[in-house]
């Protein structure tokens, strides 16, 4: 994105605000008094949702980040050597190596030629074969089944009833995507009807991974905010979820409730006892739950586990595990993959009304198939090399070598930020972000709100422009008012987290000092 | 050039490439032979209901609930939940959505796939898709090039295997260069790579001989459809009467009814002339126009060249009117010209959008909002699993531009590897380049098709290449009856020899 300061048009015609012409060009008198004609698509006639969508992982701040390393590049001088971009969720780009069995397979897969290259191991040469096998002329270059290969799905249906200590999974209900944000606006596109008090209204997490308020905003849905309780590690409180649906029925139809375990961005692991209250809570509510699952294998803090909405849902009987709606989504850009790129990702949809199935089915039909190389990798991830065979001991190092690397580099992060005065980091249970807050002096609050910036876009701007490192506000994610935090990325490799974290240590006593 | 390969899909030789693909199986010690036809993979679709499962409770049609579970009576009588979403509490829009390339006929037919692997008797042996377009999957061969490109960007230790040309391991260099962390795992920028980006433009500068393009205008998609919508999207607005139409051709391929069902815009029907070989009617255009501005407000037109379903290629002063028109009714253009390469008529000629609208002058060329999408799945490369494309936007608005950008950022960014292949299909390799020959052969350039053409354009006698019955590589044959009455053969034959002189003779 390299237009973050667009080049206005000298002669840009004052946009039209009437809605319906009638044949003739509509002459515009331009600023510098030039007849011109009025665009057909302008900010005013232009879809009025889209306006309404915000999405801070790339946003402002980050086209400044690219516009500084544009400048670094074309030589520049800058008080730091290179930008950071500690703002966005993408391991390999700060380093981390995909898994090589998983690469090895995408190889052959690619240009099967190779299979009569010596050098790949027989377990790489026989996935590859399988997969290849479930594609239209055994290529990837064929469209795909709209739900995503047969045999991927399967996969993914053995490896959830894995993962789930034996609950049973329905490959019929799996659905491959185009990574999980595909399956998440979908079913909330699904959701979706209804006018003024009718109006759909979907319960998300403050703070949240802004896709959600993005989709909703985009659909013209409700959105029903959650906070999450900071002071007890960003855990989640049915009384609070209580206390935001009785406000939403006053003016919309709340029915569907999101939450993101691990958390994003505030890395905490849910219990197994929260799990069930937000069950027993959605079913008494009648709420399609929606449970972001990406991050259940970057689990680290001591004590905490990933539980599964799935499995939780079935231990709990009948009355609950035949009722409550739920759709769960994994994909293939976290975890200890990384694999951002290729967009993979499957849900799992429990309990879904058939028709409205059907209805599904037919919605993904239109955009024909997601990416066959991100169902291939999907279906490696769910059904990565086993033991006794050629791949499995490089494939465990490499993973367990990334998963460990990351839970060091949560628990450093949270140490160091947690020595800087006027910073405090809860601990990083899990996901890949530090969400800590930080006092803004008020000073620097007046002059934030003096420029028209939140406090926290005003610090973390400053930051960029004197250190490089680009964060992402906690405005852009929610937070309760008068608070102000970062999102920062564990993925930088330890030695150069340790500097990151040192430098925003830095920054911040100098800010503090500063604005006092 | 691409008749011959157009010669795969008669069922004949679908079977000898499904073979073939077998035959790559086979040779390779320790891989696992597939069983049977691998072509016979079924496709499964979730069967169709047309009920759901006994319990289930009769959807309920009120709107707000207030606390308590709604109890309701089932039609055997016990008692059950009413489900949160139902087919009556769904959203609306998206039960107006129709997509028959993949409808009712379609998962009957794989229904019938799957009914023909369990050994019921039909009366066929095989179920053949021809509904949709997809080569790999009837048996077109993709390009090795993009292949081993691929192949090297996916793992990237193959960049010293021998066996990979030296261009595919430069391009596949380049390629990760531009990825962060040099990694196709990496997300890249939302707008799509931005050394694919410059690529695309150069190529779109090329096809439309030198008229600029700036990369800025260039946006990578996830295959064209992505594209299509994203622009539908930004222009659907306006309530009732003032809410936006679109102009869309019928016969038409079916993602624009879907999508602007979906997006709840006004479909507005312009008929293709199916007696003058489906050409467009100015004046049909006008009628739809006129006729739809008395119940909503028609702001885009588009247009597919070449047509899909119906295959015409519209002459240069077609398209001509149609932009002037578009410019004179207000109209933002789209134009999705994926079959840009897929031209096969004696006489028809791609002419792109975007190169007609410029050479129209400043008066259209500064003017006219167009958008123009590409994709990788047709044309000769088919690779429709990659879901790459993009579209090039012309003189959109500098703000919506940044909307654009912003509605796109929430997606992250379409898939990489479809992104790279786009890549390749813009920078093909060049003459002199090590994999160009089999680059061009693979095409569909056989050197003895090229033979066959110029004969056919220079004398009238129509032959059929030896590229197309299978030759020993290196050697060229035509095939030619010998059914004409003695006294014309012998005129033929003639004909024959001098061509092949003069043939030589030029290309000595």
């Amino acid at each position: 994105m390299n237009h973050g300061t667009a080049l206005l048009w000298k002669r840009r015609a004052l946009s039209s605000l009437s809605a319906t012409r009638r044949g003739l060009p509509k002459e515009k008198m331009s600023e510098n008094g030039i007849m011109s004609r009025a665009k057909v698509l302008t900010i005013d006639t232009m879809n009025p949702t889209v306006k309404k969508v915000e999405y801070a992982v790339r946003g402002p701040i980050v086209q400044r980040a690219v516009e500084l390393e544009r400048e670094l590049s074309e030589g520049m001088k800058k008080p730091f050597a290179e930008v950071i971009k500690a703002n966005i969720g993408d391991a390999h780009a700060m380093g981390q190596q995909p898994i090589t069995f998983f690469r090895q397979v995408l190889a052959l897969c690619s240009y099967p030629e190779l299979l009569s290259d010596s050098t790949f191991p027989e377990d790489a040469k026989s996935r590859a074969c399988r997969i290849l096998q479930s594609c239209g002329g055994n290529s990837m270059g064929s469209y795909s089944a709209s739900q995503g290969i047969d045999s991927v799905r399967q996969d993914v249906a053995r490896y959830i009833e894995r993962r789930d200590g034996g609950v049973a999974c329905d490959p019929d209900n799996i659905y491959l995507t185009t990574g999980a944000s595909d399956g998440i606006v979908t079913m909330l596109k699904l959701l979706v009807c209804g006018e003024g008090t009718t109006r759909t209204g979907v319960m998300i997490p403050i703070p949240q991974y802004p896709l959600y308020s993005a989709a909703l905003a985009e659909l013209g849905a409700v959105q029903i905010d959650y906070f999450l309780n900071e002071e007890k590690c960003w855990s989640l409180d049915i009384t609070e979820l209580q206390r935001a649906v009785n406000e939403a029925r006053q003016y919309c139809n709340p029915r569907a409730l999101c939450i993101i375990n691990p958390g994003n961005p505030t890395g905490q692991v849910q219990s197994r006892q929260c799990i069930e209250d937000v069950i027993r809570f959605a079913a008494k509510e009648r709420l399609f739950l929606m449970a972001d699952e990406v991050y259940q294998d970057n689990v680290y803090a001591e004590g905490c586990q990933f539980h599964s909405f799935k499995k939780v849902l079935f231990e709990m009987g009948p009355e609950y595990a035949e009722t409550v709606e739920l759709a769960s989504f994994h994909s293939t850009s976290k975890c200890y993959m990384g694999e951002c790129g290729f967009r993979g990702g499957y849900m799992e949809i429990i309990n879904m009304d058939n028709e409205v199935k059907d209805q599904l089915t037919k919605l993904l039909s239109v955009r024909l198939c997601p990416p066959v190389p991100g169902q291939a990798l999907m279906d490696l991830v769910v059904n990565p090399p086993q033991p006794g065979e050629p791949s499995y001991g490089s494939f465990i190092k490499e993973r367990t070598a990334t998963l460990s690397a990351l839970a060091e580099k949560a628990k450093l992060t949270e140490q160091v930020l947690n020595t800087v005065q006027g910073i405090s980091c809860n601990p990083v249970q899990g996901a890949m972000y530090s969400f800590p807050r930080i006092t803004i002096p008020e000073k620097a609050v007046k002059e934030a709100t003096e420029k028209g910036q939140q406090p926290d876009m005003f610090y973390c701007m400053k930051m960029l422009e004197e250190t490089g490192i680009c964060l992402v506000p906690g405005s852009g994610f929610g937070q309760k008012d008068g608070t102000y935090h970062f999102r920062m990325t564990i993925l930088p490799p330890t030695d150069k987290l340790k500097i990151l974290l040192n430098k925003v240590k830095e920054f911040h006593q100098r800010f503090t000092q500063q604005y006092s």
